[in-house]
């Protein structure tokens, strides 16, 4: 097995609101393979970009809190690292993009300024080394006339560009990890498009692992290659990306593929609806935290919440039920 | 073309500029023509969806037709009435059977009132119902979109994006109309939900012989709801035609690049497509390219494109595009 880059255990996450304490991740534990492409998949709420975000040390805190786990990336574990040590690694080593193009970029700052600060931050760039290392970045990412709009401002640059604009910054200090949130959820299709085939080609030349977090199945599908599906603050599924979608094994997953209607036409009539609504959970659920919405419910899924358990080589479920059989696994 | 006695809706070139005024004096100094020249028909009982990404004029082209704005020039007939031509008192009227659901279900429905209030509203507001009979109609078109009555005295906040969606449909069903336009009623809602109110509205439609105008983004959700289609780009209705036409063998160059950059979620049917990728971003409105509108990212674009717009033209029987390029 090759070496993990990260390596994150039990960790959890949460959140102090005036209605209670909100456990928004509870025990996440999964790796990242050097240059693999791990999904994360999830409706809102299920605490996917707060994980993301507790690795980083960009929970706001308070309310947020990790309360345990550990994250490991080259055997040092991000949550403890003092807060100097740790910006040199946010940003040089693990990079992250937002959803948001519009509101993650300084709007009184030119592009040029933003794309030199990490250089010159992380990677000790002079001034005009940063710049020309700047227009490169644009270029790379697909910016005509590079040099020339170093000079504009974010509200000159289309959303499109602009997240071309965060893909840059995130990959000027070649990062050996990627982060990215929703990063083409903001976005309409044909844009989206231009993304993914943006963001494949840097992958095969620049070689980092990526972490992309969507509620977009479609999108996994044609970006990872190995996808956690996350549903209540825990990973209720995780296997190859052909595995899960040729054979998931999750009755959540299982209804959010069969809800989906498919451009192709190949899912006709009625589409699978799963009732009720995600969890708020404003506590550690003894239970499965999929269990009031699910077909296949036994007594045991109210008793007792089930662990990620392996039933082939790299796919795991946290199921009691063999949806298969219909039969306690 | 059809017989008109099916067509319940008919829209003839519809243009909806909005000015735009700079300076001291305020003076027009152009405008954004965020519908310019669309054109097409809605049939008794069918859904006609309405795709285009954003900014392509869908949701002006919606508002337009129930006259939440006055439209810069076109016509629109609905069951063979010009409302255009309507003084606001009769449009009140029109208002009765024709209904839209909006986008977003958390800013659509007042905070400060209750669900029975909301979906009662439209009854006492058209003198429908007084009194009991209120309170009555609304347990009732609570039920029929799948809430507990008893929910009739809570306010929005206390329910999730999905039930308050519920909310607006039942409202938009208060007043017993025969077309409803749903202004992409489900994009603000997370997948697993998506399906619960899709289905509904079907359940719907079937129940009540509704017909729909469904203006959406998501190509998939709109090839699974829809009997035909109409591709908006910067305006202009690039192509329409049914269904599965659309989808199975798309004419317009633009619809087939939209077609080809829609993810399935499926990694082996992905891996086997042919992705067309447009490059560049749509133009401005407010300075629309000469001739067609899509020449700009066009793959296949000609000098004649740049020169004069491409008509809007019947290429096969109940298949309209607009695009020199076809034949």
């Amino acid at each position: 097995m090759p070496d993990l880059l990260l390596d994150i255990k039990g960790l959890e996450t949460q959140f102090k609101t005036p209605d209670g304490i909100v456990h928004a991740v509870n025990g996440v534990s999964f790796g990242l393979k050097e240059g693999e492409t791990l999904g994360v998949v999830g409706e809102s709420g299920c605490g996917k970009s707060v994980t993301m975000l507790s690795i980083l040390g960009l929970i706001a805190s308070p309310p947020g809190k990790v309360v345990a786990g550990e994250a490991l990336f080259f055997g040092q574990d991000l949550l403890k690292m003092p807060n100097e040590k740790l910006r040199h690694v946010r940003g040089a080593q693990i990079a992250m993009i937002f959803q948001d193009p519009m509101t993650s970029l300084n709007p009184v700052l030119t592009i040029g300024r933003q794309l030199e600060e990490p250089l010159m931050i992380h990677i000790d760039m002079t001034k005009n080394q940063a710049r020309e290392r700047a227009a490169e970045l644009l270029s790379m990412v697909g910016i005509p006339n590079a040099k020339d709009r170093l000079n504009d401002y974010p509200h000159q640059y289309s959303g499109g560009m602009r997240q071309r604009v965060m893909i840059a910054m995130a990959l000027s200090c070649s990062p050996q990890v990627l982060i990215a949130d929703e990063p083409t959820t903001a976005l309409d299709v044909t844009i989206q498009a231009q993304i993914m085939d943006l963001v494949k080609r840097l992958r095969s030349e620049l070689g980092m692992a990526i972490v992309w977090i969507t509620h977009d199945l479609g999108v996994v599908a044609g970006l990872a290659q190995r996808v956690l599906v996350m549903y209540g603050g825990f990973i209720i599924e995780e296997a190859s990306v052909n595995d899960l979608f040729a054979n998931p094994s999750h009755p959540y997953t299982i209804g959010l593929i069969g809800s989906l209607p498919r451009v192709d036409g190949k899912q006709q009539g009625r589409l699978y609806s799963i009732e009720g609504q995600p969890p708020v959970l404003y506590q550690k659920p003894q239970s499965c935290p999929f269990a009031p919405r699910c077909k296949w419910v036994m007594e045991r899924c109210w008793k007792e919440n089930p662990l990620l358990i392996p039933i082939s080589d790299e796919h795991r479920v946290a199921c009691w039920v063999d949806v298969k059989t219909g039969r306690p696994r | 073309m059809s017989n008109d006695s099916d067509v319940l809706l008919k829209v003839v070139d519809l243009k909806m500029h909005f000015p735009i005024y700079r300076g001291v004096f305020q003076r027009q100094v152009g405008a954004v023509h965020a519908v310019d020249g669309v054109s097409f028909d809605v049939k008794r009982g069918e859904t006609l969806g309405l795709v285009g990404e954003s900014g392509c004029g869908k949701s002006t082209t919606g508002r337009a037709i129930l006259q939440l704005y006055k439209p810069t020039a076109g016509e629109i007939f609905f069951e063979g009435t010009n409302l255009i031509t309507l003084k606001r008192e009769e449009m009140r009227w029109m208002r009765r059977q024709m209904q839209m659901i909006f986008q977003d279900p958390y800013a659509s429905l007042n905070p400060r009132m209750t669900v029975s209030e909301i979906v009662g509203e439209p009854l006492s507001v058209h003198n429908v119902a007084a009194g009991k009979e209120i309170q009555e109609r609304v347990a009732h078109l609570l039920e029929l979109v799948g809430l507990n009555p008893s929910f009739a005295g809570r306010y929005p906040h206390e329910f999730s994006g999905g039930q308050r969606q519920r909310i607006g449909v039942a409202r938009a069903l208060a007043l017993q109309p025969s077309f409803i336009i749903c202004d992409e009623p489900i994009s603000a809602l997370d997948v697993s939900i998506q399906a619960q109110v899709v289905n509904l509205l079907e359940d719907l439609q079937e129940q009540f012989n509704l017909t729909y105008l469904f203006i959406a983004h998501d190509l998939s959700m709109v090839r699974h709801i829809s009997k035909r289609v109409a591709v908006m780009y910067l305006g202009v209705i690039m192509e329409l035609a049914n269904r599965d036409d659309l989808y199975l063998e798309p004419l317009h160059p633009y619809t087939q690049a939209l077609l080809s950059a829609v993810p399935i979620p499926d990694p082996l049917a992905d891996v086997n497509r042919t992705r067309i990728i447009l490059e560049g971003d749509v133009p401005s409105p407010v300075n629309p390219p000469s001739g067609c509108r899509f020449r700009t990212r066009c793959p296949i674009a000609d000098k004649i494109c740049a020169e004069s717009r491409p008509e809007f033209r019947e290429v096969r029987v109940g298949h309209f595009v607009a695009c020199h390029m076809v034949s």
